[in-house]
């Protein structure tokens, strides 16, 4: 095969990697904007600050220590023991489930019924103040995440297609780790949205909010409920794109590369988050392999937008969105 | 007992059509012009300056912009970096390529570049409503960022990547570049910000205005009464782009001089400027001053108060002025949605009762 090809299959490959990841960014989005019609911006943020409250329990680092020590004039640097990944985890977890709480009762308790614009705005406030809380709560230089997820170019596959077409594919073990535990879990959600009692309520309220409170079902545990599944898919998220590039202000960032995602796949489609993820993931790659050069590089950063923009023009509600009925 | 409206009559329709009906805010309006314009030029310094006049008229600038978009047409726009971005190169470009030429008419140009740059990407708006509008302006965002940084043309093929102002006088007074004058470059903002009001002001209340309002309370409502959509809502872009336009050629030309666009006009600036806008209070143009004044100032008084006062180092006061900024922003959305703009109306409401209030 030539050359050419075999680079755009390895870039394709490696988008479809990529693509998974924005996949799961958006998947946190479509989840709250379901549940509640809440498009909450602070996604990309909120996996900033769990993957920031993972390392900070890992390392042992005491929150706000920064603060203390320049308030006190103490001399405070960790608590020197070293949480265990899984256990730290879990706590993170506590923790968003906290702020998930928090969020409800503080903020969107009191939005409830206003325009869906203003609720935009209240999780861009959100996703300020948390970023500047995450900074002063475990500072802000960049920190190496290892939660021992496999790392590095996987060896089998360098040799098989190198035995195969004479050339080595470069593929990352994270990316394939990373998409393994995609596709779980996104099997666990459909499958807890499906077959559990609080998921069948989540999908009622997402379809019809004055009918679910009718037969029983109370809005702010649902709320709760979908903002902590949105804190535990930004975690996991946190967790891929710590590793891979360092914990630090870039990675909320992914909420922005996520939102063309949404778009093209409909806010309302989790089928449609993975597949416009996908899309996205291997257009980017793909236009930046082929025309990128011509162009003087670093199309990633509006190429997404701007696919997302032309097809949003033909196909408003996105590829799997619902009709969009305007009533007079 | 001082603000009432008793007693005050209107005897002509242009009286009784004016931008500011009751006497005492007539007075008011002509006071802060007079202060403004007569008493802040003797006495401002540099540091004043560029610490809080010049970015406080130029945000005003943008923030008006903004709100006849998103306040008085209802089109959320999260391209304004982008746009103040256009604003500044084509600024840069044509104090370059023609160096003869006025600085003032150069930023009024860039203002109609910006605005024609406006208007084609607010082309989509006609299709896409609501979030989707709002992210697809995100690309105009990006698009235009990456262009400006990408395409050596635009910044005159500098080994940098940068663009700087060069020296450019008006009736004799250095207004760019490097030692000005404190009192001229202010005042050159100055009347650009009055100029900018005073259209906008009179634009929303005219045929325009009405006809923008209409599609951001309902635009189906809006066509079947014979409002045009197509031209509501790309005038609305364009003039929107304008303004932001030209507090984009300001804020390059006389603010910082020098700019390095990701870092100045990046999505962060398009952010600032909304949340102006909306702790502001929508539609409304006294809104636009008072949040760019609350966005400007709160930076500067927390700087210091934490850093000069208590002895904070400067990442922690950086790190809670976010808190604050987004803390406000969300308590701002709960108390009050419709911003400052709205406390004083209800401030005005309950003088001209006073002290009498049933």
């Amino acid at each position: 095969m030539p050359d050419q090809l075999l680079f755009a299959i390895e870039v394709t490959l490696n988008g479809l990697m990529a693509g998974v990841l924005y996949a799961l960014v958006a998947l946190g989005f479509v989840l709250i904007f379901k549940a509640s019609g809440i498009f909450n911006y602070a996604q990309g943020v909120m996996a900033l600050f769990a993957a920031l409250t993972l390392v900070g329990i890992m390392e042992g680092q005491v929150p706000f220590e920064h603060l203390i020590n320049a308030t006190f004039g103490t001399e405070i640097h960790g608590f020197g023991w070293e949480v265990p990944a899984l256990l730290a985890i879990l706590l993170t977890m506590v923790t968003m489930v906290l702020f998930a709480w928090l969020v409800n009762w503080l903020v969107l308790r009191h939005l409830v019924g206003q325009e869906p614009i203003i609720l935009f705005m209240a999780t861009i406030g959100l996703a300020y103040f948390l970023e500047g809380f995450g900074d002063m709560m475990w500072g802000s230089d960049i920190k190496a995440l290892d939660v021992g997820l496999p790392q590095g170019i996987n060896s089998w596959i360098d040799e098989t297609t190198l035995d195969l077409f004479g050339y080595g594919f470069f593929i990352d073990n994270l990316d394939i780790a990373a998409t393994i535990i995609a596709a779980i879990l996104v099997a666990v959600l459909v499958a807890f949205s499906q077959y559990t009692k609080q998921g069948r309520a989540l999908r009622a309220v997402a379809d019809d909010h004055q009918a679910a409170l009718s037969v029983g079902i109370s809005l702010n545990f649902i709320w709760v409920l979908t903002w902590s599944i949105a804190g535990f898919v930004a975690l996991v998220a946190g967790i891929m794109w710590g590793t891979k590039s360092g914990v630090q202000f870039s990675l909320s960032l992914i909420a922005l590369k996520a939102l063309p995602v949404l778009m093209l796949g409909g806010f309302t489609s989790i089928p449609g988050a993975i597949v416009g993820g996908l899309i996205i993931g291997v257009g980017e790659k793909l236009f930046e392999f082929l025309v990128g050069p011509l162009v003087g590089g670093a199309t990633e950063n509006w190429f997404a937008y701007v696919l997302a923009l032309i097809f949003l023009v033909f196909r408003p509600q996105g590829l799997f969105g619902e009709r969009i009925i305007e009533r007079v | 007992m001082l603000y009432r409206e008793a007693g005050d009559f209107k005897t002509t329709y242009t009286g009784d059509s004016q931008t500011f009906p009751i006497r005492l805010d007539r007075w008011g309006y002509y006071l802060i012009l007079a202060v403004a314009a007569l008493l802040v030029p003797l006495i401002i310094n540099d540091y004043w300056l560029n610490a809080v006049m010049l970015p406080l008229l130029i945000y005003a600038i943008a923030a008006l912009g903004l709100n006849i978009l998103t306040g008085y047409c209802g089109q959320v726009s999260l391209g304004t970096g982008g746009f103040m971005a256009v604003g500044a190169y084509a600024c840069y470009k044509l104090m370059t390529a023609f160096p003869d030429i006025n600085i003032a008419i150069h930023i009024v140009i860039s203002g109609f570049i910006t605005a024609a740059v406006g208007m084609l990407f607010g082309l989509p708006s006609l299709r896409i409503k609501g979030f989707y509008l709002a992210v697809a302006t995100l690309a105009a965002q990006f698009f235009l960022v990456w262009l400006f940084n990408r395409v050596p043309w635009f910044y005159n093929y500098s080994a940098s990547g940068q663009i700087s102002a060069p020296e450019r006088t008006l009736m004799g007074f250095r207004i760019t570049g490097p030692e000005t004058q404190a009192w001229a470059v202010y005042l050159f903002c100055l009347v650009f910000v009055v100029a900018s009001a005073w259209i906008c002001r009179n634009l929303t209340r005219g045929s325009m205005g009405r006809k923008w309002m209409a599609i951001r309370d309902m635009d189906i409502a809006a066509e079947i009464i014979g409002v045009n959509p197509l031209r509501a809502k790309l005038s609305a872009f364009g003039i929107s782009s304008f303004f932001v336009g030209i507090s984009g050629a300001l804020f390059f030309a006389v603010y910082l001089g020098a700019v390095e666009v990701g870092e100045v006009f990046g999505i962060n600036k398009s952010f600032l400027v909304l949340f102006m806008v909306i702790i502001g209070g929508l539609g409304s143009i006294l809104g636009s001053f008072l949040g760019a004044a609350f966005m400007v100032l709160m930076p500067v008084l927390l700087k210091n108060v934490l850093v000069g006062g208590l002895g904070w180092p400067t990442d922690l006061a950086a790190h809670l002025e976010f808190m604050i900024v987004g803390g406000l922003i969300v308590f701002f959305l709960i108390v009050e949605p419709h911003g400052l703009a709205q406390l004083w109306r209800i401030t005005k409401e309950k003088l001209r009762l006073w002290p009498f209030p049933h």
